[in-house]
Formats: C-alpha cells, structure tokens, sequence
C-alpha cells in the first residue's frame, strides 16, 4: 500500500483519523480495515467504483452510523464515545452535501438555509434570510430564495444544497458527488466554488467523486476504496497515486481505463 | 409466426454402446416452433438404462435461438445433477459461446439465490419479530424522553410546525368527520327504531344512539378517519423524508428527528382528537335526532330531553379518553412506521398502507381493552 505525504501535510492539524474501521449493514460487509488520516485544510477525495461503499464511508465520517468495528477520531474525540449531545454538538462544525441534494423539500430554498442558522445562532429571522440570500448568491441561485426544491433543476438542487452545507461556516465539509449531474462547465465552476471556499473559510474538505479533472486538479489526499477486495488498495496525494502506484485498478481509475499517466488539469 | 409442419424441433436418441449415447437435434429449435419435449425422453432414457455419458450433438439443425441455448444449458445442468457425464460434440459455434458466456455468472447466481431451509426461514423471521418489538420499545422511549424535554422547556416545540400540524388534523378533517358521523348517527337510529317500535319503545332511540356515540362510536370513526386521513400522511411524509436523506439532513446540523419531526406531530393530533371526538358524538346525535323526530311521533324536545338524561358526562369523558389514546397511536405508528421507510418509492407505499392498517388494528385492540377495564370497575 502506498502512502504518501505531501510537505504541507506535516505542519496540518489532524481533523480525522480512521482508525481499523469495518464499515457494515446489518452483517452484510462492505468494506473492512480502513487506515487513513485526513489533515485540516486538505480536500481529500473518496475514490472507488459504484457501489463500493463511499457514501456509507461519508455517513461514518460523520457519525450517522455506528462502525461495525474501529473507530473514528473526529478532532481527537470518538464519535461514539461520548454523549447524543455532544454528538449533535459535534455535528454542528460540520457541513454536508448529500449525493441527492436532501433539501427540505416542505421549505424554500431560503427556509433550507435560515433553519439551521436561526437553531444554532442568536440571529433574528430577518438577519437570517439575508446571510441565506447571500449564500445563495455565492453558489448562483440570487432570486430563488423563494422557489421550493421540486421547482428547481437537478443542478441547481445540488447547488442549493452546497449553500446550505455552508451555512453555518464549517470548518469541514463533506461533498458526496457535487458535480455529478452538472454540466462540464458548471463542474468546473462548482471546483472553483469549493477552492473559494476552502481558502475563504479555511475548511477542510473530504469529496466523493468520479470526475478525474478534479480529483487531479483539487485533491490534495485521497483514499481508494476497492469493492472487490472490500477494503482500501491506497491513500495518498491523487497526483502521486497517479504517478507511483503500482495497483492496476488505481492505475486503470486514474488513467481512465488508458493506463497513460499524464497529468492533464484542466 | 405459426408452427410449420415438418420443420418441427426434433430429438433422436442413439444409444451406442451400453453405458453411452448421443442426443442428437434436428429441424428448428427457436421459440416460434413447436419441439418435442426433450427432458421426459431423457429421464425415461437414464431410468431405464445405466448411462455414464451423453453426447450433444446436431443433425440437420436449421435454425436456433437462445431458447435453444437455455435449453441445452438445463440439459447439461440437469445431467450433472445426475452424475452423467456430457460432452458438446457438433453444435453451432454461437451455441458454444452463449453456453461458455452463461457459465461464467452461473456460479455467482447459484450464490445469490440460495434460499434458505423451511425452519431458518421461521427461525429468522420470529428474530425479526424481537428485534422490530425491541427497536420499537426503543424509539417509545427516545419519544417519551423527547416529550419531557419540551414539557419541562429543556428543549423548544417548532410552534409553526405544529400549528400547522394542528389545522391538518382538525380543522380539515372537519368535513369528512361530519359526513361520517352524522350518517353513522342516522343509521345507527334508523336500525333502532326499527326494532323498538315493535314494543313501543321509540323513545329509547335516544338512549341507545347517544349511549353508544359517546362511549365508543364518536372516538371510534375519528380514530379510524384519522389512521386513514392523518396517520397515512405521517407515514408518507416521514418516508419520502427518508427516501430523500432528509432525515440525514436533519441529524448532520443536529437536529434530533424525534423531537424535529415526530413530537409535533404527536401533540397536534392528541390535542386535536378529543376535539374531533366531542363534535363527532354531537354530530351523531344530531343524525340520530333526525330519525327520532323525523320518522317516530317523538318531538325533538323529547328526544333531546331523553338523550340529557340518558348520557351522563362519564360516558362522554369515556369516549374522549378514548379518542386522547386513539390519537398517540395513530400518531406514534404513522410517525414510527415513516421513520422506518427504505430507501425506495415503493417502500414509502409500503410503509403508509401498513401504518393505517396498524394503527386499525391496535385502535380495536384498545377498544377492547378500555371497554372491557370500564366493565370491570363498572364505569
Ligand atoms: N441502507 C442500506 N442498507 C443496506 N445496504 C446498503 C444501504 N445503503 C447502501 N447499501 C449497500 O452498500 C453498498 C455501498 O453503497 P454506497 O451507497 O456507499 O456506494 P457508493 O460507493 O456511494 O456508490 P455510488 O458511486 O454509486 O454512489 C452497496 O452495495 C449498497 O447495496
Ligand atoms: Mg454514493
């Protein structure tokens, strides 16, 4: 197993540590032994073929289901060993964007946003709405604050739903798939959006995606998920995987099936 | 496209030597001919003689398709089956690829589709009967808790939530709450008249209709619209929430789904029950009014003088504790069986069709047990 590390990693703090993690539906196994750190101002990305587990990887990162074996390290405390409370607590630091956009779908694209806002912060309604409309300006959705979520697009659905994981300024965020479903240039746009972001606020970002221009162009550290062996092939810088990897199924991921290593950024 | 004469799929069977044979096809083996049928010849043939191996073979084969290649495939398997050996002798070259193509994820099917014995079957299903009765004790628990929390203002109620809530299950549901009891009302003293005319005993009608819609009838039709009307919602709702990840949504900014989704739920519809129930038993009366002034020589006064003294407050406050029940359970079961929605559209109908039908059957249930600690204590 390669792992590598980049120089900056060494002066980032370590957000999250999988540590032996077996991750399981009932007894039905789906992926075992998982080792890997995620560091603060990474974009780390969650590689691996349909259906090999890596939205069930993301719903453990954040403490949505309980590790059949292992544990996770969430900034030095384990999820599961302390309080409902301080569980929701913890929850609260972090933003996700779901595979499906999981918007509210009773509410407004701005009731989406101000609800968490108004929850957990003394803010009036009306101070709410307006950091809501910002944000929906951030990621192009200005003037839809009133729309519900079946009167708008996929895309926009997925966008919507960026902006309300960003509500409440976390500093981790999780994005399953952001750009699946979007047009090239949308994609590209939604890369640039989420860079924006992690300068801007100084997140760390874990991403599941399928788009080769961003995990070479953004990633910075990754982990491959194999659904035939049921466990991790490698961690590591994408660029480098790309470059030193031994492993035919990494190399055919990241060569998209050509097994040419060029580095092509878009 | 008809069957052709001669043209038919045919078999013959060659034994050569005494533990060998050949099968050999002939004519047109595609699904739009008829065929002879093959596996009665075969089994006739192993019965009766000692074979170790059959060859397959074509003779003047002229057209197959695939049917023809599953056909062989079952042969080849039911052979194997047998301890026969087999051998492909001369057959078309497509005829081999498909077979070779279909072996490949034949091993994986014959895993996936292991069904299990009789009595692990039973074993596992009682286990899943104990762990479903466990998980909802446990979510009981986690909605009581939630409960204490907001009547003792540890933790806030969504007010518009529940308003909202509150106007779905009263204020609309008054029309068909109406419709229901006041005919339920009528019929109820249409039988009644009926039968106590004949000893002259009309005046009774009042009694037994205004009895009856209070102690059991009123809460009875509301609880039931209600599984139907409200209860069904909850379930929908909840499940396309959970189909969606929604509910996921909910718990990653914190939110504790029970106390988000299910609590206001719950105090919208018990509050609003015994409410339905009050309007439901005056509706019924009115209905039953109808037929005694209507139709008997009772005047109204009587029959309201009549249903005053007939219906003491202990049996309205019977049927309203009634109603106060029926209203957490069709609550708590619309709420717990949305919650336990998969993740697909079809689960969601799944889940709502069984939350009315769950929320029927323990609403008779308590019926009956209410009734029958009321006749105990002689209530
Ligand atoms: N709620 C569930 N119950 C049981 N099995 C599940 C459940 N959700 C997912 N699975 C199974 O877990 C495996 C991994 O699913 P997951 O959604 O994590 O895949 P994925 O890597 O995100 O795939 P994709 O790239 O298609 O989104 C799949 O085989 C799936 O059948
Ligand atoms: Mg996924």
């Amino acid at each position: 197993m390669i792992s590598s590390q980049g120089s900056r990693r060494d002066s980032g703090k370590e957000e999250i540590r999988v540590e032996g993690l077996t991750m399981a539906y009932g007894e039905k196994i789906i992926q075992k032994d998982l080792n890997f750190s995620i560091y603060s101002g990474d974009i780390f990305i969650i590689m691996g073929g349909s259906g090999c587990g890596k939205s069930t990887l993301l719903k453990h990162l954040i403490g949505l289901i309980r590790p059949y074996r292992g544990r996770i390290i969430f900034k030095g405390i384990d999820f599961w060993n302390v309080s409902q409370e301080k569980r929701l607590e913890m929850l609260r630091g972090c933003g996700v964007l779901y595979q499906s956009g999981a918007l509210w779908s009773s509410m407004t694209l701005s009731e989406n946003i101000t609800l968490p806002i108004t929850q957990f912060t003394g803010l009036s309604q009306k101070e709410a709405k307006d950091i809501a409309s910002f944000k929906l300006k951030l990621v192009g959705l200005g003037g839809y604050e009133n729309y519900y979520p079946s009167q708008i697009s996929g895309g926009m659905r997925k966008r919507a739903a960026l902006a309300r994981a960003i509500a409440l300024d976390p500093d981790v965020l999780f994005f399953d798939e952001p750009s699946a479903g979007l047009d090239p240039v949308s994609a590209k746009h939604l890369d640039d959006l989420i860079l924006e972001i992690r300068e801007s606020l100084g997140a760390t970002i874990v991403m599941v995606s399928h788009e080769l221009a961003s995990i070479l162009s953004i990633g910075n550290n990754s982990v491959f998920l194999d659904s035939e062996t049921k466990t991790m092939l490698a961690t590591g810088d994408p660029k480098r995987l790309l470059m030193e990897s031994e492993d035919p199924k990494i190399i055919e991921f990241l060569t998209r099936g050509t097994g040419k290593r060029e580095l092509r950024l878009v | 496209m008809g069957e052709k004469k001669g043209l038919r799929g045919k078999i013959e069977i060659i034994v050569s030597e005494d533990q060998e044979c050949r099968i050999v096809f002939s004519g047109n083996w595609t699904i739009y001919f008829r065929h002879e049928e093959v596996f009665p010849k075969i089994k006739e043939l192993i019965s009766t003689k000692p074979i170790k191996r059959i060859q397959i073979s074509q003779k003047g084969l002229s057209s197959w398709d695939s049917f023809f290649v599953s056909l062989i495939e079952r042969i080849l398997n039911f052979l194997d089956s047998k301890g026969i050996e087999t051998e492909i002798l001369d057959l078309p070259e497509g005829v081999k690829r498909l077979l070779e193509l279909s072996k490949t994820d034949l091993g994986q099917k014959r895993k996936a589709v292991k069904r299990e014995a009789f009595f692990e079957r039973i074993g596992e299903a009682s286990f899943s009967v104990f762990s479903s009765m466990a998980s909802f004790q446990d979510f009981l628990g986690r909605v009581t808790i939630a409960v204490f929390n907001i009547l003792s203002g540890k933790s806030r109620l969504r007010y518009s939530d529940f308003l909202l809530y509150t106007q779905n299950a009263g204020a609309r549901a008054l029309p068909i709450v109406s419709l229901v009891s006041f005919l339920v009302g009528l019929i109820l003293a249409f039988v009644a008249t009926v039968q106590l005319k004949l000893f002259g005993a009309q005046i009774f009608v009042a009694d037994l209709v205004g009895i009856a819609m209070a102690r059991d009838i009123g809460a009875m039709m509301c609880g039931i619209i209600m599984a139907g009307r409200t209860g069904a919602t909850y379930a929908a709702q909840i499940g396309t929430m959970q189909v969606n990840e929604e509910i996921d949504a909910l718990r990653t900014f914190g939110f504790d789904p029970i106390e988000f989704l299910v609590v206001p739920r719950l105090f919208a519809l018990t509050l609003m029950m015994p409410l339905l129930c009050i309007y439901s038993d005056l509706l019924g009366i009115a209905g039953g009014a109808v037929v005694g002034a209507g139709f008997t020589d009772i005047t109204l006064l009587q029959y309201i003088t009549e249903t005053k003294n007939a219906v003491p407050l202990t049996h309205f406050s019977i049927g309203i504790f009634k109603a106060f029940v029926y209203g957490i359970i069709v609550a708590i079961i619309g709420c717990r069986k949305g919650l336990t929605c998969g993740r697909s559209a079809a689960s969601v109908g799944r889940v709502t069709t069984s939350a009315v039908v769950t929320s029927i059957v323990w609403i008779i249930l308590s019926c009956a047990l209410i009734t029958y600690i009321c006749y105990v204590y002689d209530i």
